[in-house]
């Protein structure tokens, strides 16, 4: 299957400032790509390199098999774009946005657009200026989701919405993953990464870090232990595969090596466990740690 | 809490943001006075030749209907009809555009909120506003004041006049206030404040026009205080009165509207529109013409009225004539009364085609605002090419001001026709010379588009070249700039239309230039980062 989205050693500086430092990112036909990064990585800088606002320096980029920067109006025809920070016309309706931007894109589905209305609860009524943050975002979300393309690209959908809306957006894009459709979720909202993701990159410092399945990811990483323990806990730390090891009197909370669970499990045993709480990586102790790694480093 | 707790550090941050803005406005208005006073020194050194040029001055009702009236014919007598009106009105706009750009611009934006929330009183952020829009025109006041009693001016007049300004600037800051108050949006509160702004000018012109029979109009204006307090020529202190009262009434009502309201709410509550797009708004011109069509309705408006006034002025012209024989047969001589009214309509239309020049660096720098705003990218992430983006606004800069000038020529040729009984006649003659402004109008626009496409960072020069070229158009002539300066402007290279050809070289010239201009303009924006 070919690539939707394919990008190499891409750099891309402003002034003196290095935003995008050799970024490499696949994104895979029909697969929903987690793009990670603390704020200020690069994401929303590749973002506007793959939409042909911003022209790179160095790297190669290929967007739908073609050159986002000299080919971006025949490109953009197949995509829709949520930007992060949604700023509407202030005297155009919510409808009327909705509307313009599907029509500038070539067109939108009909039905899609009244049930999305419905399941964001958005009127469209509204004046740009009266909405809120989590309202404008809808706006563009819906217009982006309700529009017939190939890929969608996402910048922070969800950071104005609230818990009930975020689920609805989960559902919706559950709904398009099953149409086939691309998705490029850039996000810091890992629960919704880990919920929707196929696959996802981590960037940091304009660079990529780690790229691949949350599986891959996970299995080269650690369980998280939580245990009260009846015997001395400081004999937790001669069992295998252990790090990352803080004692509060009886209690225990430490990091095991996920493929040495097993042992682990067999140690702790003897030592009389009275509570256990385990739970498999978080994407946050993931991309926490991938964040703290980078910095030792760096 | 006081309610005016913060104010301080509030106007130092107003300080901080408009730094470059204010100075540039200061020093422009402070200094054109003292400049023109002189110059005016250099160029009428006797008393003669001073009361000589009044004499050509105050017979020509036409220089009053434009600047006022001539009370004195002392060097400072002379700067303050020179200047007086248009400084006054350019104080003024200054005034209000300080004032929404710190108080309504940051509700809309949400700043407000951000500086709310902290120790800062709900009446703060308008007082801080007041207090540095004022606290310039005293400045500016201060060295107008301290410039001409440089110049060996008579201190009670400098003082006059540099605290007419001060004072003309409370004024409009105070409408600034109210406006603020009354709109959602910072361009609404904008359009509202400039269009009193222009009311009151038009008031002013209305009433100088015709002294004898409307000249109670001028009474109504701050504007038109400034010559009826008489700096130089009696220095009529108790007028300070009318601007006092006239700011203090509307600063309390801006006061009490915004102890009233929200944070963010206007005086016409929000009402909702239509859920779907009309068939209009389906491309990126339909999205522009939503964008844009309130402001060239506004623009052309107004205008429109301008035009009309200056028809009516020119009738009077016809009338000095005929209560002078002598002048008539000098005019006789060099062509007929009709040249005099052409040179009037050539002068009338040139201040409206400036005008109509402000138009459009608006409308093409619409373009920088929706990119600013994030806005741009939404757009250009559809099926819309940048050439086609920047044309759908860049349209706007140039259509607009050929129908602000079409609709203010026409309304003006039919006014003086329908007086002088020839409105057939007169139409095509004063329409004719209202479109030999339109390449001048197009190099303006190039300068606009060329500095957003190429250096979005400099868009706001275009303020500053327009700015150059009223000051030497309005006072270029009248002060004897070298001939190489006024070339500088486009405007000085329109020909005397209908007198003249219509299809000379300087035109051609006029079109080259803002083409390329707009030619660079398109191709920077088409190449650069978005946003820059």
């Amino acid at each position: 299957m070919t690539n939707a989205i394919s990008i190499s050693g891409l750099e891309k500086r402003f002034g003196h400032v290095v935003a995008l430092d050799g970024l490499d990112l696949e994104v895979a036909t029909g697969e929903i790509h987690g793009f990670l990064g603390p704020n200020g990585a690069g994401k929303t800088t590749t973002i506007r390199v793959l939409l042909g606002l911003l022209k790179a320096d160095a790297g190669q980029v290929s967007l739908l098999g073609g050159d986002p920067w000299s080919d971006a109006t025949e490109l953009h025809r197949r995509l829709a774009y949520v930007p992060g920070d949604v700023s509407l016309w202030p005297g155009l309706t919510g409808g009327e946005v909705i509307d313009l931007l599907g029509r500038l894109r070539g067109g939108l589905d009909e039905r899609r657009r009244t049930s999305l209305l419905e399941r964001f609860d958005l009127d469209p009524t509204k004046k740009g200026r009266t909405y809120s943050k989590g309202n404008r975002q809808k706006v563009a979300l819906i217009a982006a989701l309700a529009s017939n393309v190939e890929l969608m690209i996402l910048d922070e959908p969800t950071a104005g919405l609230d818990p009930l809306m975020e689920a609805e957006f989960r559902a919706a894009v559950e709904d398009d993953r099953n149409e086939g459709r691309t998705i490029l979720l850039a996000s810091h909202i890992l629960a919704e990464v880990e919920a929707l993701c196929d696959r996802v990159s981590i960037v940091r410092k304009g660079v990529t870090v780690e790229s691949g399945s949350l599986a891959d990811l996970r299995h080269l990483t650690r369980t998280t232990v939580v245990a009260e323990l009846a015997g001395d806990p400081a004999a937790v730390w001669h069992l295998p595969g252990v790090h990352d090891v803080e004692i509060h009197d009886h209690r225990v909370e430490l990091e095991v090596d996920s493929d040495r669970i097993s042992e682990f499990v067999s140690g702790l045993a003897p030592l009389g466990v009275r509570s256990l709480v385990s739970h498999p990586p978080t994407l946050e102790e993931l991309f926490m740690r991938h964040y703290e790694d980078g910095e030792a480093s760096a | 809490m006081n309610t005016l707790q913060g104010t301080g550090a509030l106007a130092r941050l107003i300080l901080r943001l408009d730094r470059i803005r204010l100075t540039a406005w200061v020093v422009a208005l402070g200094l054109v006075p003292v400049g023109t006073a002189s110059a005016f020194q250099g160029l009428y050194e006797t008393e003669a030749a001073r009361e000589q040029f009044a004499a050509t001055v105050t017979s020509n009702p036409a220089f009053t209907a434009l600047l006022g009236p001539l009370y004195d014919s002392s060097i400072g007598g002379l700067t303050a009809w020179r200047i007086g009106t248009l400084g006054t009105f350019l104080v003024g706009i200054m005034a209000i555009l300080t004032m929404i750009r710190h108080t309504r611009d940051d509700e809309e934006t949400g700043r407000r909120e951000l500086l709310g929330a902290t120790v800062v009183g709900r009446h703060a952020p308008l007082a801080a506003a007041s207090l540095v829009a004022v606290g310039a025109g005293v400045l500016i006041g201060g060295l107008i004041a301290i410039g001409l009693a440089g110049l060996g001016l008579p201190w009670a007049g400098s003082i006059a006049f540099g605290a007419g300004f001060a004072a003309v600037t409370l004024a409009f800051a105070a409408v600034g206030a109210l406006t603020a108050q009354l709109t959602q949006a910072g361009s609404t509160g904008r359009g509202v404040g400039i269009g009193i702004a222009g009311f009151f000018f038009l008031l002013r012109m209305a009433g100088d026009a015709s002294e004898e029979s409307l000249g109670w109009l001028s009474w109504l204006s701050p504007i038109g205080w400034f010559s009826r307090m008489r700096p130089f020529a009696g220095d009529e202190w108790w007028v300070f009165t009318l601007w006092i009262v006239f700011a203090v009434t509307s600063i309390v009502v801006a006061f009490s509207l915004a102890a009233r309201r929200d944070v963010g709410e206007g005086a016409f509550p929000p009402r909702p529109g239509p859920g779907r797009a009309g068939r209009s708004l389906r491309s990126p011109a339909g999205l522009a013409w939503r964008l844009q069509r309130g402001s060239l309705l506004g623009w052309t408006g107004g205008l429109a009225v301008l035009g009309g006034i200056y028809g009516a002025a020119a009738d009077s012209i016809a009338d000095i004539l005929e209560d002078n024989p002598q002048l008539n047969e000098v005019f006789e001589s060099l062509g007929g009364t009709q040249t005099l009214t052409d040179t009037f309509f050539t002068a009338a239309l040139g201040i409206i085609a400036l005008v109509a020049a402000a138009y459009s660096i608006r409308s093409v720098l619409k373009l920088k605002g929706e990119e600013e705003a994030l806005r741009a990218e939404l757009v250009l992430a559809t099926d819309t090419s940048r050439s086609r983006y920047a044309w759908s606004h860049l349209a706007y800069g140039l259509v607009g001001p050929v129908v602000i000038l079409t609709v203010a020529g026409t309304v003006a040729g039919a006014t003086y026709g329908s007086i002088v009984g020839d409105v057939a006649g007169q139409v095509p003659r004063v329409l004719a010379a209202a479109m030999a402004q339109i390449p001048a109008v197009w190099v303006v626009t190039g300068i606009a588009m060329a500095l957003y496409g190429l250096a979005p960072r400099l868009s706001a020069v275009s303020w500053g070249a327009l700015a150059t070229f009223l000051l030497l158009g309005q006072l270029g002539q009248i002060l004897q700039f070298p001939q190489w300066t006024l070339n500088l402007s486009p405007f000085s290279h329109i020909p005397l239309i209908p007198a003249e050809d219509f299809l000379g070289p300087p035109l051609i010239t006029l079109f080259v230039v803002g083409g390329a201009l707009i030619a660079a303009g398109l191709t920077g924006f088409r190449q650069r980062d978005i946003p820059a």
